[in-house]
């Protein structure tokens, strides 16, 4: 029994011996499992159940938490802040999601086909995925300053049209800072459709050309519907990604996080600042709630959508 | 039109039009050049000096790495960049042995309990980190965790994503390859280090990848949990560095350049990998 020096209980030897092999390997299974359970267990699931709990307490870090029922969502829903804040949560979503998936897409489709340079040209579209987006959030920031800093406004002044002022304006703020958040994440989503349109088998458009379909019928009938799994999973990815865009915003609004008037704060930086800035946990616990119900909602729509096609 | 060629690009290049492709390839170009417009002003403002950045010019008159001396000597980023590095090369680590461990588990043992381990760790996928970020304060700061290495990485150590990643590619394994070297003696942990882990190296690299980048780039989580400046990760003290420097631009773009020449350089060099893995991760995750 050469196995017998290797087994993980160094002291009873000859019950490990006793075991059937099949024994033995759920001991193994086990063996392996044990610290990656205590940790989903400790760091995920204890953590999830705390928060739900801490969004009905008055939790404030000095004193010890109270349990004061709904009193938070009550006071949450009756913020306007709290339903700017949401307003401006949706807007990223409803404006980035489909703007960033049509660009991707197109880029993707035509980029598919390039031979000559497609290497060079996929990196250059990739780049600022790498990038880190607190880093990235500044040099935007820097672009959109008034002339003479400001690289866009040196631009429009220079072929004439007047100076916009970016994110020191109410309504071009929020714009202002979905524009870093797609073009980082672009280079993601064109790789992604790049590899779904390679799936799709070559034979399916030569049997839709034999069949005389022209360009935009296969476009229509082959190309998007089989790519419907790629484009659910990106839809709910950049969904995501939207709903909980923070370091975008947090860096580019420094001096006022989440400013003009909160009229560029999402929901996780109104966590952020109620936890952390106030330190009423309780009433941030309720929030990141409500983050979870709408995520989860964008979850299940997605398994929603994919068991419905198989 | 005879020429039978299987794959999808090249039937399409035969049938668009000369000009039209060329309009497309040079379209496509110049909107790679305007993705990549703001890197390209970052390095070229962090060469210029304090009285050349008013000039908007994207190559710079008289470049000079003073901006970076200046920025490198003062120290802390050295201690950001040596902070980023070492959590995000531990985390990693931690991610490639704990997900695949648990990954080929669920992959290749039979035991009770083994599907609803599977869905407790899957359905984590939907908790959010910012619902996560208060408990794990409390608890970071009911245990000293709070402006420590330790703290910073906790959270991440192992990942739903990852271990279902690593889940997928382990069921491709044939069991033959274990039977054979069950008979030969080896044991179960031996097993899977040698004998299953090299055949799934494709997948560790996207998982590596991915893992590093994520949390090379993270954000929210160090900016809670460290409030002293030793122990900011890069994107916090860039970010904090420039709220400082407020209108010293040249500066501000040294420090961003900095945190972001690094994944450049090793995307460069491992360009085909990590699209590879990128698309991995993302066709099977």
């Amino acid at each position: 029994m050469a196995s017998v020096n290797a087994n993980p209980q160094a002291g009873p030897v000859r019950f490990w011996d006793r075991l059937n092999i099949g024994t033995k390997r759920v001991i193994w299974a086990w063996t392996f499992l044990a610290l990656p359970i205590l940790f989903y267990a400790g760091i995920r699931f204890y953590p999830t159940f705390q928060a739900f709990w801490l969004s009905l307490t008055n939790w404030d870090l000095l004193r010890p938490a109270q349990f004061i029922g709904l009193a938070n969502y009550q006071k949450m829903f009756a913020d306007p802040i709290f339903w700017k804040v949401f307003q401006n949560t949706f807007l990223y979503l409803i404006i980035g999601t489909p703007l960033s998936l049509v660009i991707s897409f197109v880029i993707a489709f035509y980029l598919d086909r390039v031979r000559f340079m497609h290497g060079f040209i996929r990196a250059l579209y990739f780049l600022p995925f790498l990038t880190t987006a607190a880093a990235m959030g500044w040099v935007w920031r820097w672009f959109y300053q008034p002339v003479p800093i400001g690289v866009i406004n040196g631009i429009l002044s220079s072929v004439g049209i007047p100076q916009q002022p970016f994110l020191r304006s109410v309504d071009q703020a929020l714009f202002s800072i979905l524009v870093p958040a797609i073009w980082a994440g672009l280079g993601f989503q064109i790789i992604i459709f790049m590899a779904g349109l390679r799936a799709i088998p070559g034979t399916f458009y030569e049997a839709a050309r034999i069949d005389g379909l022209g360009e935009g019928a296969i476009l229509r009938k082959i190309t998007i519907p089989l790519l419907k799994p790629t484009t659910v999973f990106l839809v709910v990815f950049s969904s995501i990604g939207f709903l909980r865009i923070f370091d975008q915003v947090y860096n580019m609004t420094t001096n006022d996080p989440g400013g003009p008037l909160n009229s560029t704060k999402p929901l996780v930086l109104m966590i952020y600042q109620t936890a952390f800035s106030s330190y009423q946990m309780g009433y941030a616990a309720a929030q990141t709630v409500v983050l979870f119900t709408i995520l989860l909602f964008v979850s299940l729509l997605q398994l929603y959508v994919l068991r419905e096609k198989k | 039109m005879t020429a039978t060629t299987s794959t999808t690009e090249l039937a399409a290049n035969r049938r668009d039009i000369r000009p039209g492709r060329i309009i497309a390839w040079t379209l496509l170009l110049i909107g790679g050049f305007i993705m990549i417009t703001p890197l390209l002003y970052m390095f070229s403002t962090s060469l210029k000096t304090s009285a050349q950045v008013y000039d908007l010019k994207l190559i710079p008159v008289a470049p000079t790495l003073d901006n970076y001396f200046k920025v490198l000597n003062d120290g802390r980023f050295m201690q950001w960049f040596f902070n980023s590095t070492f959590i995000a090369l531990t985390v990693t680590a931690s991610n490639v042995f704990f997900d695949s461990l648990v990954g080929y588990t669920l992959a290749k043992f039979q035991f009770r309990g083994r599907y609803f381990i599977f869905l407790a760790i899957l359905s984590t996928l939907m908790i959010p980190t910012e619902m996560l970020v208060i408990p794990w304060y409390l608890m970071s700061s009911q245990l000293g965790w709070l402006n420590s290495y330790w703290g910073i990485m906790f959270p991440g150590m192992m990942t739903a994503f990852g271990t279902f990643l690593m889940k997928q590619f382990f069921e491709g394994v044939p069991n033959d390859f274990l039977e054979a070297a069950r008979v030969d003696g080896l044991n179960e942990f031996t097993i899977w280090w040698k004998i299953a882990m090299p055949m799934v190296v494709p997948a560790i690299s996207a998982l590596a990848i991915f893992t590093f980048l994520g949390n090379w780039t993270a954000f929210f989580w160090p900016l809670i949990v460290t409030t002293s400046k030793e122990l900011y990760t890069l994107p916090v003290g860039i970010s904090s560095f420039s709220a400082e420097a407020s209108i010293q631009w040249e500066l501000i773009m040294t420090g961003a350049a900095i945190g972001t020449i690094p994944t450049l350089l090793v995307f460069l060099v491992l360009q085909r990998y990590i699209v590879r893995g990128v698309m991995l991760a993302g066709l099977k995750g």
